[in-house]
């Protein structure tokens, strides 16, 4: 079912955005015209991962905060930020017997449907990790963990992160996680067993360009409503599945560059995909320093640049894997941040756009949340 | 007596001080992180890894030498020793 802006009258758009300096929490209306900011929390440290969990009653946010000097700390707040837990053990740890130490958090999500206290969150050095009492315990997902292939996973340039993760709604038992730069794994068996799943996924940066895993994948999307379509931003390459990744086909039709990180879906399009696309690896900008969003609403068979309101010369603009998202509303609001600290926001589904916040630190993280007031 | 000294910027103060006394007069800095845990464990937790090592950007002092020159976490702290606690000059 739709939400309907007008219905949501008695709701807020809360943007929860993490940069390298702190997170911060921005609050409108549903008419998502005025902004109002508060911030920044845990002053100094990186926040990769943001997460609003809306289940079970709860009203709990999420924050994988990182200080340089004394480590990684999933935070939660019932207040939106007001207050924030302040825990005497990192609660996301590995255990001694596996040689890891955590390096940082880069993902938390909620389970299945059907299990309200199910999370999961992605971590560097790659490992998943599940919760069942709504983010007070962790324990790592072994399967994964003991992977026979993991010492031949190899990091990319943001380290070797478990940035993805994608739950089945028809089935608790399979789930869909992403590593860079190991590739795309499915389990279908509650997580026991993980098979790679990159069957015409390029790796331009290895010999063999089509690997069984070791792709660097950037990001992965579906609509819960189909979720055996995803769209996948690869490092080199856009691709789509509709077979739960069993194989992938290049969508890469009518973008300056399939480079990239950022992907979100529309919240009620089935079709309906976001990218930002990026000149190369090696500048990781713009192309043509214009800052443009790129949509599909068939997807993938056709992609228009989306340009009103953003900025369409000297733009060096880089948007990483997590900066990108939509809101629930209809229309669908659409919200992206710059390594250079410019958070940028539609509220017509992306066809123009407002500067919210023009001098924040690097933002690494953006994600929304349609709360009642 | 070994002192502990914990700066300001960890946010964990024992007691209300930044200094944790241990009435010991001999121990291995190893010994005394963990008596350190045992009286604050969020403050070892963010001194030392799931791997049992001190975190990269941590740097520990007996008196005036950093322990990476002594035998590292098995250098010994004497009795009037103090270990140092404190945040390497690092960031971005």
């Amino acid at each position: 079912m739709k939400d309907s802006g007008a219905a949501k009258n008695g709701s807020e758009v809360v943007l929860l955005v993490g940069t390298m300096k702190g997170a911060f929490v921005f609050r409108s209306d549903p008419s998502r015209k005025n902004w109002r900011m508060e911030g920044p929390h845990f002053r100094g440290e990186s926040v990769y991962s943001l997460f609003h969990d809306a289940r079970g009653g709860r009203n709990r946010t999420f924050a994988a905060a990182t200080s340089m000097i004394w480590g990684g700390t999933l935070r939660t707040s019932d207040d939106f930020g007001n207050t924030w837990s302040e825990p005497d053990q990192h609660s996301v740890r590995f255990p001694e017997d596996s040689g890891l130490a955590l390096a940082q958090i880069w993902q938390v999500t909620a389970g299945h449907p059907s299990e309200p206290d199910v999370l999961y969150c992605g971590v560097e050095p790659a490992a998943l990790f599940k919760s069942t009492d709504a983010g007070d315990s962790w324990t790592p997902v072994e399967g994964l963990l003991k992977h026979e292939q993991r010492p031949r996973w190899q990091p990319g340039a943001g380290g070797l992160c478990l940035h993805t993760i994608i739950t089945d709604p028809k089935d608790s038992n399979r789930m869909l996680i992403a590593i860079s730069a190991a590739g795309v794994y499915r389990t279908d068996d509650g997580g026991h067993t993980w098979i790679p799943r990159n069957v015409g996924v390029r790796a331009e940066f290895l010999p063999d360009k089509y690997p069984e895993f070791g792709q660097c994948v950037h990001k992965v999307v579906h609509h819960p409503a189909r979720p055996e379509r995803l769209f996948l931003q690869n490092h080199w390459g856009l691709y789509r599945s509709d077979d739960w990744g069993e194989s992938w086909q290049d969508i890469a039709n009518g973008v300056p560059s399939d480079f990239g990180f950022a992907m979100a879906m529309h919240p009620q399009q089935q079709d309906t995909v976001y990218i930002v696309p990026l000149e190369s690896d090696m500048f990781r900008c713009t192309p043509e320093a214009k800052l443009r969003v790129y949509r599909t609403t068939d997807a993938g068979q056709t992609w228009e640049a989306l340009t009103g309101g953003l900025p369409q010369s000297d733009a060096y603009e880089t948007v990483l894997r997590d900066c990108l998202a939509t809101d629930s509303l209809d229309a669908a609001g659409v919200y992206f941040g710059t390594r250079s600290g410019k958070l940028f926001g539609s509220s017509d589904e992306g066809s123009t756009w407002n500067e919210i916040a023009g001098n924040l630190p690097p933002i690494v993280c953006v994600k929304t949340a349609v709360v009642a007031t | 007596m070994i002192t502990i000294e914990l700066p300001r910027a960890l946010g964990v103060q024992v007691n209300g001080d930044n200094a944790v006394r241990l009435d010991s007069g001999d121990m291995t800095v190893k010994d005394a992180l963990a008596e350190l845990g045992r009286i604050s464990p969020p403050a070892l937790d963010r001194l030392i890894n799931e791997r049992g090592e001190v975190r990269q950007h941590v740097n520990l002092f007996v008196d005036d030498e950093n322990i990476r020159f002594l035998e590292g976490l098995d250098s010994r702290l004497q009795d009037g020793s103090t270990l140092f606690v404190l945040a390497a000059i690092s960031g971005g």
